[in-house]
């Protein structure tokens, strides 16, 4: 079995590596939580192509029913048929529509199957997935079937907290919680994205970056898909590390912090902040 | 094997079951373990632990259960274990780097021989982990011994470059402290916390189409459509909010709001009214408590009916007089005790709870907190998560 050691294009750290590769190897689902923005739904992308599978991902809303993602009987499809008195009407196996489950059961090769962001549905929906999730394998009812998995895909699952997971699920899975990154692992991230960046210019921005992070009373505190955001900009901007560096009274906002922080009030309070401080100075 | 680790963690409050137990004894026969006490950390914090809030309790868990691998006697990467170090390998290593100044100040501290000798007095002297200071084996410090020092003669001990994010120093760390469950909270924590409190009911105008009953009912009409409307379901928990305001409550603001933020966000029925250390004969609708903002506690009483929850926030540190004597009151003169008043609302709310921003080990030492707990039939909570989660429970019972 292949180990994942972290792609090109991703930085992963010790733990994370132990805890995919305990679900690959043991083929449970791994249940990822973590900051927004930290990179959860871009981890099962990253093990799909680091294992060389196919990635199918599921995108979880607040109207979805765990037995959308098995398959859907189209009713109003085969009504209006039988009304045209189409020949498919007599085989009910025309209408039924299978769902991300069954493809990723069904697949010539185990995929990644991707649910993403399952805390979005109904506080049922992840006691509705427990068997199927366990035995891997599920009774379409209309046609008398039973699909089965032909190879148990890789399951990665992302949460944000929004609900509280049931325990019979929770005790399926195992559990990684993406830290938000120190300073060393942010700075592998960003070489990683942006490869060659201006040393000098990644050290200020980051000095910025951790300095920002640290106000108290941020309503969203800025993660790393906001810092590559506001990299590229300043990269795109070409502004230059003296700029971000300079602390003097009337330059205390950084430039373009619009990237960086996503709520007005944050922005006001920042601003707040700067003025009290350029007062004292 | 580590049975005893297992029932440590569920004495410390982490209720991993048996079948995660059993995953991590898998994981481990299929060699994810690696021998390596890092792998073997993180291993068993993905299997066992499935909560972010508990992850420092782990951490501390770990730590202790461990202590024996790892303390004195840490094992380095290569399952070497360090303390027992061989003289001659650091012998030569001191031969191989340093340089010849060095080695006539090694001269000077009494010779290779005298260093290691008092190395291995230390070690046996010291007990448990150190940091800083000028005479233990420790980081950063500087003692002649230890890693990371300035010390010239120095015998660098288990420094190992680039390692700083190794699993020791995590769980060391405890840098999921601030997830752990019973410190304070933000808003969108509180939210959640809160979303419990939900019990839906169809009330209002028939706005959307009832399906079960169409069809139903469309049956019964031998096929001509029956369409049946019913009215949209909502929130139907209603919530009355005291809150106490000014003086000692001051330090608790911040949390205060946040707690109000989202107690706002949650609920469509929501009545929050503000008093002063004590609820008395008035209550009022601005935090500014003007004689004009005032409504008497008995037409509150009189129009809220027993179906609301009743929720006190405040820190319940007062005079005991404030709460015991008619007359009490700091801002006015009162006919009646704020403990009789206190009585009146929870005997009429059945369902009342007191939030206490003030954490719970300080509550025992003050004497009108302790009444009110009492009054509140000990429905006094912390205003952390776990303290909101209970109370929250205690409110849908």
């Amino acid at each position: 079995m292949a180990r994942f050691e972290g792609t090109k294009s991703f930085v992963a750290t010790d733990d994370l590596k132990v805890a995919v590769n305990a679900a690959v190897t043991l083929q449970r689902p791994l249940l990822v939580k973590g900051e927004p923005g930290t990179g959860k739904t871009v981890l099962a992308q990253e093990v799909a192509s680091a294992l060389g599978k196919n990635l199918i991902s599921w995108h979880v809303k607040s109207t979805t029913k765990a037995q959308q993602g098995l398959y859907e009987y189209d009713a109003v499809s085969r009504l209006r048929d039988s009304q045209l008195g189409d020949a498919r009407v007599h085989d009910i196996g025309n209408y039924i529509v299978r769902g991300k489950l069954w493809d990723a059961f069904e697949a010539e090769e185990a995929p990644v199957l991707l649910i993403d962001e399952i805390d979005k549905a109904d506080i049922e929906f992840p006691n509705d997935l427990l068997l199927e999730l366990d035995r891997m394998e599920f009774f379409v009812y209309e046609t008398r079937q039973t699909v089965k998995a032909r190879q148990r895909p890789v399951i990665i699952i992302t949460s944000n907290n929004e609900k509280e997971l049931p325990d019979a699920f929770l005790r399926r899975c195992f559990f990684h919680y993406i830290r938000f990154p120190d300073r060393e692992t942010m700075e592998a991230i960003v070489e990683v994205h942006f490869p060659g960046i201006k040393s000098l210019l990644l050290r200020e921005a980051l000095t910025s970056f951790f300095e920002l992070r640290e106000i108290p009373g941020l309503k969203k505190r800025p993660s790393t898909s906001e810092l590559l955001d506001w990299l590229k900009l300043l990269l795109a901007e070409d502004i230059g590390p003296e700029l971000l560096r300079e602390k003097s009274a009337a330059k205390l906002i950084p430039p373009l912090h619009g990237a960086l922080l996503k709520n007005e009030q944050d922005v006001h309070l920042f601003e707040r902040l700067a003025f009290m401080h350029r007062r004292q100075s | 094997m580590f049975t005893g680790f297992f029932l440590q963690l569920r004495a410390a409050g982490i209720k991993a079951s048996l079948r995660e137990f059993l995953t991590l004894q898998e994981a481990m026969q299929a060699g994810l373990g690696d021998y390596d006490i890092d792998t073997f950390y993180y291993l068993s914090r993905a299997a066992l632990v499935k909560d972010e809030r508990l992850i420092d309790k782990f951490d501390k868990v770990f730590a202790e259960s461990f202590k024996g691998v790892l303390n004195p006697k840490p094992v380095g990467p290569n399952g070497v274990e360090v303390r027992d170090l061989p003289e001659e390998w650091l012998r030569l290593l001191a031969e191989k780097n340093l340089t010849e100044a060095e080695k006539a100040e090694i001269e000077a501290l009494g010779g290779f021989e005298k260093l290691m000798e008092t190395l291995r007095q230390r070690l046996e002297e010291q007990k448990g982990r150190h940091q800083g200071g000028s005479k233990w084996i420790g980081t950063a410090g500087t003692s002649p011994f230890g890693a990371n020092g300035y010390n010239p003669e120095g015998v660098r001990i288990g420094q190992e470059k680039g390692r700083n994010r190794s699993a020791v120093k995590v769980w060391d760390k405890r840098e999921f402290k601030n997830l752990a469950g019973d410190v304070e909270i933000g808003t969108r924590t509180m939210k959640l916390a809160l979303r419990r409190l939900r019990r839906f009911a169809r009330e209002g105008a028939a706005e959307l189409l009832d399906l079960p009953g169409t069809i139903g009912s469309t049956a019964r009409n031998a096929g001509y459509l029956d369409l049946q409307m019913v009215p949209e379901r909502h929130n139907a928990v209603k919530i009355l909010l005291l809150l106490d305001i000014g003086g000692s409550m001051d330090d608790y603001i911040r949390l205060c709001e946040q707690l109000f933020t989202a107690v706002k966000g949650e609920f469509k029925n929501l009545v929050h009214l503000y008093f002063h250390n004590c609820p008395y004969e008035t209550l009022y609708t601005d935090a500014r408590m003007r004689a004009a903002d005032g409504l008497p506690t008995n037409d509150v009483l009189n129009k809220y009916d027993r179906n609301w929850k009743l929720i006190f926030v405040g820190d319940a540190g007062m005079s005991p007089y404030e709460l015991l004597q008619p007359g009490g009151s700091v801002s006015h003169w009162n006919k009646e005790s704020g403990q009789v008043w206190l009585q009146r609302l929870v005997q009429h709310y059945p369902k009342a709870i007191w939030i206490n921003p003030t954490p719970e080990k300080y509550w025992d030492t003050s004497q009108s907190a302790r009444i009110i707990k009492q009054e509140m039939e000990d429905r006094m909570f912390g205003l952390t998560l776990e303290g909101l989660d209970a109370a929250i429970l205690r409110l849908m019972r």
